[in-house]
């Protein structure tokens, strides 16, 4: 405290009112924290499942949170940009997804995916980024640069309907059957990292998403670009001021946020290994989640996010739900997604490492 | 006892100190106005005091009573009311409209009288309207007349801030806080509303505070001048006392600058 | 020395000549077609289509329908450009017509070059729909070699018709298009024209204008329907007074008979619609009746309030499962079974309730936080509804069956014709409250938050009563319509109550015009009776959706038939021209201003 100093510090005396409202959502809080760890006291109490297997979960959940870390990515940028929740990206995400599993199989008649996974893997990966990184930035052309000015709500019903307009493109497309993954020799089996015993599908998708975490976070820290991103998502009209193309920024956002879609959905074929044209829409919210829960517009924020959710859901319903003895308690996975989304948005808005967007200016 | 009685009053924004130990009070009947060199936290002070902003540290009291952490609507019902430094009324509404919903708190009637139409909600409304055009009345045929119907958004800026003064009049206040009002109006337009401050206070009994940055007005309106710098008064008075008085002079013009660097 | 001043020569004004057409501009517009035009080959549209027919024998509606699109991009491609101030407005001429072409041609060319690769490569593998089928109906039979210049020169001529549009004049195109329209209407909508016609025991013209019940448009048919049309619309077209200023010019009194007697003719009509319509249109009704109830509520929520809930459908499942829970015999927890209409009262409590629970987290929560928090309670809502835990309460996936019909005294409702009346009553409540609503003390309290939330809580509205009430009400109409589609389908199943139903609620509100009821109305006949008449058309319904609502969005963010509200924020300019001349009169002149200066 500096110049303060020389006035005495009067305490605040507070017009004390406990609301209505007020005393329901302490009520909810408690009731929803009591509910989360006398379940989880049930659940590792009763034994049901080993230590393994616990470890089993978590590390599924660690690797299902890296895809939806990718994919939150997508949306905190551009949330950070344009202040507008972009639904259609969880459609970016399902295109590439769908270009990988074509492209996968398309390989998998061939000597080399036997011969040289990597490479194959490569090849695939590079399809679903040019796929989703092109349906972005056309979405981003068509649908959202003429709502530039708008007022928040429109860009958003605009994506609504741009994300249906995928989906039903798609399912034209391709069918509403639902596509598999070629299964990899190689990636059968699991290793031992650390002293834990890991499938190694699950390790190549993590560090797969590790590097392109670290690669972006560098990209957007260090690169001319980078800045430029983040001077457009710190002020627009400034940043076109200082001579930064205020458009094509945007739409390098775009496209980085699809391409990183782009790999999610090429990881997501050694996760799960089936797909169809509504796949796009769960991990779409869970990702949105994520990228809320860590600080939205924050993208190591969006990264501690994604693996976070992924492993509430996984590991959520056999520690919280099982205590309970709820039965078929694996249906309701979803419900633990959704559950944190309500109570992050609830509870604490501004997620873990709050959010990094400029005031609002009213 | 004063109306308004401000203590030790402190908001910061991150490393921002807004208002720095703010004492102020008003009393009933008055008219205050309070100036000082843009950034001195004149808004932030009427933020605080009608509730859309929370004070770090002191108290407010308002005809008695402790109104920091009180909302917005709460302060209201108390007895004040303000206009904004940029005018911000409903656009979409029309002019009688918005004069409308300065009486809510004031009215009662529920959904169930409206969807049933029962006799107290008709009533009411009447009421509500005819009020309504009574507040608007007092601006001549500015906002009278053919106006009523006609959407806020289309009014001359001059008529938007009337307007505006005439939403915070709808409220019933003891109070008024003008943000202002003056802002971007000719010298005609100017004089007039200076006429309609006082006419408020004359006519209605409003005790009123004005922020102001036209020294005219604020010699032709006030009883008490309160200058602020940095978040803390500097000097209070009369108008002729606090025009020369050199500590204000040295806050809106600086100090000269010393000779030879 | 004093200076006579000349009396100032009128300077002439010379108009620079309009700008050239852009033709770059047509081939971009050429090529967009050109992908629009494949990928409505590609997701399947032109095979399922092309079963129809829509004027027998000539014209199926899969063929139609693609070049339909050359013909939209060529109108586009034709669009004589804004005139900009200095220079003449531009005339339309050759050259819009060769732009018309050009797109045409080269949207044509994409789908010669997609024949070329259904041809070369078998691509069923990746897109199930480039079968030899769609090769067929493609190349009209022909070798590929010889359609593709046959499907070039098709596309050109619909491309170069397209832009021949803006070459007409005026009343000419005014009449001509609709005809058109109408055309194309009576060509899609056999089934309802043939019930229509046969409940008006009119059934010759049928035998007139079709090849027979529930067949195509005959060639003569189309050219009688064009016909009539044409000389109705050239007709209107010539009079002095538009219908709307004959509207205007009846005096204020007289008008309000007027509009009486127009709402008692549209009540005779919609009295005997279900009985002459028949089974099968009186089901999408009520289902559009019913969406319409549930549009309505959201319309306060989202049109009044300001308030973007996309989980709106959790409210209309409140209602269903609150009625088969308490009708039916099959409901798993306990059988009170009362009646359908006893259970209402019990229905609006379940859904206060459910709106105060949705309502009370998000109260302080930003305009799309909102938006998804109410998306996720929405799917909550559903799974929940599914899940084999909850089971004992509201039967898990296998729902609740064995819902009674809905009883009124002596009146009992079982076939769509029957629910039919229920319905609308209830369309008529939820407009009545709406219009009540709309110019009461919370109604503007509800506006005043929705346009600029902190002043109107520093103006004395309490946001979280505001809120709360919105979401209450909003609830109970969507329960409403709960109910009425419980008892009326009979069962409640859980993947009914998904989010498409919400979306498909925003969606109705939003293309009609938010805020105002007829709005909405048109918006649930277009989004909900005219997909569900065109039965190849509801695969494609969603796809519909989304790009109307980007379409929508773009151009008429207001929706079709905005709110006078809304309607008087876009012509506000106007408006305040009619005021002066209001207090001025005629001669609102600056130098005929009494003295004294201006009010």
């Amino acid at each position: 405290m500096t110049e303060a100093a020389t006035v005495d510090a009067r305490p605040v005396r507070r017009a004390a009112r406990i609301t209505p409202i007020g005393i329901l959502l302490w009520a909810f809080r408690i009731a929803a924290l009591a509910i989360i760890l006398y379940g989880s006291y049930l659940s590792i109490s009763s034994g049901r499942l080993s230590a393994s297997q616990w470890r089993d979960l978590f590390v599924f959940g660690i690797s299902t949170g890296s895809v939806y870390a990718l994919i939150a990515l997508g949306y905190t940028m551009v949330y950070g940009v344009l202040r507008f929740i972009n639904f259609a990206h969880g459609e970016v995400f399902m295109v590439g997804a769908m270009m990988a599993f074509y492209v996968a199989n398309a390989l998998a008649l061939t000597p080399l995916w036997a011969s040289s996974p990597v490479v194959s893997l490569l090849i695939v990966l590079v399809a679903a980024m040019a796929t989703s990184t092109s349906v972005a930035v056309i979405v981003e052309r068509i649908a959202y640069r003429p709502l530039r000015g708008a007022p928040r709500l429109i860009p958003l019903i605009t994506s609504i309907g741009a994300s249906f307009t995928i989906q039903y493109i798609v399912r034209g497309l391709v069918g509403p059957s639902t596509k598999a993954f070629p299964r990899m020799v190689h990636l059968r089996g699991t290793t031992e990292i650390l002293g834990i015993v890991i499938l190694k599908s699950q390790l190549v998708v993590i560090v797969a998403a590790l590097v392109m975490m670290a690669a972006l976070y560098l990209f957007v820290e260090k690169t001319r670009t980078g800045k430029s991103m983040r001077a457009v998502a710190e002020d627009p009209e400034t940043a076109a001021l200082m001579g930064i193309d205020v458009d094509k920024t945007i739409v390098k956002v775009f496209a980085i946020g699809g391409a990183m879609a782009g790999v999610a959905g090429a990881l997501w074929g050694l996760v799960f290994p089936s797909l169809n044209f509504f796949s796009g829409f769960l991990p779409g919210i869970k990702a949105f989640t994520s990228a809320v829960l860590g600080g939205i517009g924050n993208i190591v924020g969006a990264m501690i996010g994604g693996v976070s959710i992924g492993i509430f859901e996984s590991v959520g319903p056999s520690l919280v739900l099982a205590g309970y003895e709820i039965p078929a308690f694996s249906q309701l996975k979803d419900v633990v997604a959704y559950a944190a989304l309500v109570l992050v948005l609830i509870f604490r808005p501004t997620g873990i490492l709050g959010e990094r967007l400029a005031q609002d200016r009213t | 006892m004063p109306l308004l009685e401000i203590d030790g009053l402190n908001k910061a924004f991150g490393g921002l100190r807004a208002i720095n130990g703010l004492d102020i009070h008003v009393d009933e009947g008055e008219v205050v106005s309070v100036i000082g060199p843009n950034g001195a936290g004149k808004t932030t002070f009427f933020n605080l005091v009608t509730g859309m902003e929370t004070p770090d540290e002191g108290s407010i009291v308002f005809d008695g009573q402790h109104v920091v952490g009180l909302r917005p609507n709460q302060i209201l019902q108390l007895g004040m009311a303000r206009t904004f430094q940029n005018v911000r009324l409903f656009p979409a509404m029309t002019v009688l409209e918005n004069v409308m919903v300065g009486q809510h708190s004031r009215t009662k009637a529920g959904l169930v009288g409206a969807i049933f139409k029962t006799r107290s909600q008709r009533r009411e409304e009447a009421e509500i309207e005819e009020r309504a055009k009574e507040v608007l009345s007092f601006f001549g045929t500015r906002l009278a007349g053919y106006r009523h119907d006609q959407l806020s958004m289309v009014l001359s800026y001059a008529n938007r801030r009337r307007l505006e003064i005439a939403r915070a009049m709808a409220t019933g206040p003891r109070l008024l806080l003008l943000d202002e009002p003056t802002a971007g109006m000719n010298p005609r337009e100017t004089i007039e509303l200076t006429e309609l401050i006082g006419r408020l206070r004359s006519e209605r009994g409003y005790t009123i505070v004005l922020i102001e940055h036209d020294m005219q007005v604020v010699r032709n309106v006030s009883d008490r001048v309160v200058v602020l710098d940095h978040g803390v008064k500097l000097v209070e008075g009369t108008y002729d006392e606090v025009s020369t008085n050199e500590k204000v002079i040295e806050a809106y013009l600086g100090r000269p600058a010393e000779l030879g660097a | 020395m004093s200076q006579v001043v000349d009396a100032p020569v009128p300077v002439e004004v010379e108009f620079r000549p309009a700008p050239p057409l852009d033709m770059s501009r047509a081939v971009k517009l050429g090529l967009s077609g050109g992908v629009a035009m494949v990928l409505v080959c590609a997701i399947g549209m032109v095979a399922t289509f092309q079963p129809r027919m829509l004027i027998d024998p000539i014209l199926p509606m899969g063929t139609f329908f693609l070049y339909m699109l050359a013909f939209i991009f060529g109108w586009m491609a034709g669009q004589p450009p804004a005139t900009l101030e200095g220079f003449e407005p531009a005339k339309a001429g050759g050259r819009n017509l060769q732009a018309g072409a050009l797109a045409g041609l080269l949207g044509g060319l994409c789908v010669g070059l997609l024949l070329i690769a259904m041809t070369t490569w078998d691509l069923r593998g990746v897109f199930i729909n480039l079968s030899p089928e769609l090769v067929e109906i493609l190349t009209f039979g022909l070798p590929v070699a010889a359609a593709i210049p046959v499907i070039a020169a098709i596309s050109a001529v619909a491309g170069a018709l397209g832009s021949a549009i803006h070459l007409l004049p005026n009343r000419l195109r005014r009449a001509l298009l609709p005809a058109l329209l109408w055309v194309l209407v009576f060509s899609l909508f056999t089934d309802i024209f043939g019930q229509l016609f046969a409940g008006l025991r009119m059934e010759f013209l049928i035998d007139l204008l079709y090849t027979g019940r529930g067949g195509a448009l005959t060639i003569v048919g189309a050219v009688i329907v064009f016909a009539v049309f044409f000389a109705l619309y050239w007709w209107m077209g010539g009079r002095e007074n538009t219908l709307r200023q004959r509207v205007k010019a009846i005096p204020k009194d007289k008008r309000s008979r007027w509009q009486i007697g127009a709402a008692l003719i549209i009540l005779v009509v919609l009295y005997f619609l279900p009985k002459i319509m028949g089974p099968f249109v009186s089901q999408i009704l009520v289902t559009a009746g019913i969406y319409l109830l549930m549009a309505l509520g959201l319309n306060i929520v989202v049109g009044y309030a300001g308030l973007l809930d996309l989980g709106y459908v959790a409210f209309f499942a409140v209602g269903a499962y609150t009625t088969a829970i308490l009708t039916s015999p099959q409901s798993p927890m306990f059988t009170p079974q009362i009646s359908v209409l006893a259970s209402i009262p019990f229905v609006m409590i379940a859904a206060a309730v459910a709106g105060i629970l949705v309502a009370t987290p998000v109260i302080r929560m930003r305009g799309d936080y909102l938006a998804i928090v109410t998306l996720g309670f929405g799917e909550i809502a559903r799974i929940l509804l599914n899940s084999e835990w909850l089971a004992p309460i509201f039967g898990g996936a296998q729902g609740i069956t064995n819902i009674p019909d809905l009883k009124i005294g002596p009146l009992i409702f079982s076939t769509p014709q029957d629910y039919f009346y229920p319905v609308f009553l209830f369309v008529l409540i939820a407009a009545y409250v709406t219009y009540a609503v709309q110019n009461s003390r919370w109604g503007r309290a509800w506006m005043a938050m929705r346009e600029d939330e902190s002043v109107a809580e520093a103006m004395g509205v309490n946001i979280v009563t505001a809120k709360l009430s919105a979401f209450v009400v909003g609830a109970m109409l969507a329960s409403f319509g709960g109910t009425l589609f419980a008892a009326q389908i009979g069962s409640v199943f859980p993947h009914t109550f998904d989010i498409v139903v919400s979306i498909t609620v925003l969606v109705i509100i939003i293309v009609g015009g938010m805020g105002s009821v007829p709005g909405v109305v048109l918006g649930a006949i277009v989004l909900i009776v005219l997909p569900n008449l065109l039965r190849e058309f509801s695969e494609y319904q969603f796809l519909f959706y989304g790009v109307l609502l980007i379409v929508m969005m773009l151009k008429r963010p207001e929706g079709f038939i905005p709110s006078k509200r809304r309607a008087q924020e876009l012509h506000s300019e106007e408006l305040s021209q009619d005021a002066w001349l209001e207090i001025y009169g005629e001669k609102g002149l600056p130098e005929q201003v009494p003295e004294g200066g201006m009010a």
